[in-house]
């Protein structure tokens, strides 16, 4: 069985790189399995950086006091809820239009983590918005565009969920995947169509930014910590996913009596 | 291609007509759901006038939620979807003759109907004026978009539940608009700002929706 499976993943005999070698499970599981620890690795090192950066060394806002620190979870969190949806938007349409299974799992891998950015961004809000604005929650258009995403993975995860064929499920997941990506440059225009209570980005790319250097760093840091987060957190998923699919297999079967 | 536009319209019609009683439910959900909020909240009647858009905006949302089922469900149990994806006619096609069948059926009845349930919330004529546009505007979005969440859920189980999952969220834009136009109205800003949305809403939802509907029911069959 070894052997035939070397010929199957085994380099290519040019020296160019074959980009399509990982779009099967067998071959992108184990370099999902090595990358791992890395992004782990890094995720947990930038977060320590981010943290120490954000609430010892960044001063005090001369309006918001303390209550500001939380944009340090708050803004990385509502980007990447953003970012997932559109990530795995992508990966569901491409698993859609060309049938291809590592895309259809990474898109399905991605869903409970958006979601958990999602609800952790609306979170995070509402404990600012408490001190600094009165209250927990006000019906404004971002806040409620922002819930509609959070309704929109959980959909996504519901759907697929309750179809037990799961190739169906990708692809049924894909349309409305799709049909939600309306949502999501409506929560990134919000504060600008509508005169809304949320304040403005905080950071443009056309502009200085408005807040001292150190904030910025330490926002991004913890930007980067949820990246490879994200990352690791998503790979990990997928190669349960890919090991659930595949059980019918004989590579998996082999993994199994590995680790058995 | 028109012809086979008109015939499916045509079909779905005398369908629902043959079959009177599934209108009329979804219908009278409507009119009771108006009605149970004055006796929940109060009849304040300055309470209740300003409550009357969004009441009648969210009785028409679940009511057209609730007619979905019958959408594709029953053309799906004896087969006839399956003759209509294999026939000739683009797909796309014949989903947009359901979908008009589907919102003659059971939006237009809602459209007719909220003015008058408008008068148990003591709303001026102005705004029911309004808000009659708005319901006729946008529950054409609300078939167009329901049509997707219910092709993607035909045939799974607890799909009743699930749809209401997918196509809910959905359509809080159009209830936003929908709802606010009346709100504008009676605040005196004019409510041609959020017809025209809704209306944006609309041409959207008609080019792109049927398309989705078309390529879910595909995955469906499969």
């Amino acid at each position: 069985m070894s052997t035939t499976n070397q010929t199957f993943s085994g380099e290519p005999s040019t020296t160019r790189i074959h980009w399509f070698k990982y779009a099967s499970p067998q071959t992108f599981f184990p370099l999902a399995g090595k990358l791992i620890p890395w992004f782990a690795g890094i995720a947990f090192v930038l977060t320590i950086v981010g943290v120490y950066l954000g609430f010892f060394v960044a001063p005090t806002d001369f309006q918001q006091g303390d209550a500001y620190r939380i944009i340090f979870l708050h803004v990385p969190a509502a980007w990447m809820s953003m970012f997932i949806y559109i990530v795995m938007a992508c990966w569901a349409g491409i698993g859609l239009a060309w049938n291809t299974r590592v895309s259809s799992m990474m898109a399905s891998a991605l869903a409970p983590t958006g979601a958990l950015f999602t609800f952790l961004a609306l979170w995070t809000g509402a404990l600012w918005g408490r001190p600094t604005w009165g209250a927990w929650w006000v019906w404004d258009a971002r806040l409620t565009s922002e819930l509609i995403l959070l309704f929109l993975y959980i959909g996504f995860m519901a759907l697929q969920a309750s179809i037990d064929d799961p190739r169906r499920a990708d692809k049924a997941g894909a349309v409305l995947a799709l049909v939600g990506v309306v949502n999501v440059p409506i929560i990134y225009y919000s504060v600008q169509w509508w005169n809304t209570l949320h304040q403005g980005s905080s950071i443009n790319m056309t502009k200085a930014p408005s807040m001292a250097a150190i904030m910025l760093i330490g926002m991004l840091v913890l930007a980067l910590a949820m990246w490879a987060y994200t990352i690791a957190v998503v790979l990990s998923r997928v190669r349960c996913i890919m090991l659930e699919r595949e059980r019918h297999t004989d590579w998996v079967k082999e993994y199994a009596e590995k680790n058995a | 291609m028109l012809k086979a536009l008109f015939c499916v319209v045509r079909r779905d019609l005398l369908l629902a007509f043959r079959r009177r009683s599934d209108v009329l439910t979804t219908l009278f959900f409507f009119v009771i759901v108006a009605t149970l909020f004055p006796l929940g909240v109060g009849a304040e009647p300055s309470l209740l006038r300003s409550m009357a858009p969004g009441i009648l905006w969210v009785g028409a949302l679940l009511a057209s939620m609730l007619a979905l089922g019958r959408l594709f469900a029953l053309d799906y149990a004896d087969g006839t979807l399956e003759q209509m994806l294999l026939s000739a006619e683009p797909l796309t096609v014949i989903v947009i003759g359901k979908v008009i069948a589907h919102w003659l059926v059971s939006g237009v009845p809602l459209v007719l109907l909220a003015p008058l349930l408008a008068v148990q919330f003591d709303l001026p004529a102005e705004s029911i004026g309004v808000l009659f546009l708005s319901l006729l505007i946008g529950t054409p979005v609300l078939s167009l978009i329901g049509a997707i969440g219910a092709a993607l859920t035909l045939g799974v189980r607890g799909g009743g539940v699930l749809v209401s999952l997918l196509v809910l969220p959905l359509y809080i834009p159009v209830l936003i608009f929908g709802a606010g136009a009346v709100g504008a109205e009676a605040s005196g800003v004019g409510a041609s700002a959020h017809l025209l949305l809704l209306g944006g809403a609309l041409a959207g939802a008609a080019a792109l929706a049927p398309w989705a509907t078309a390529a879910a029911l595909r995955i469906s069959l499969e």
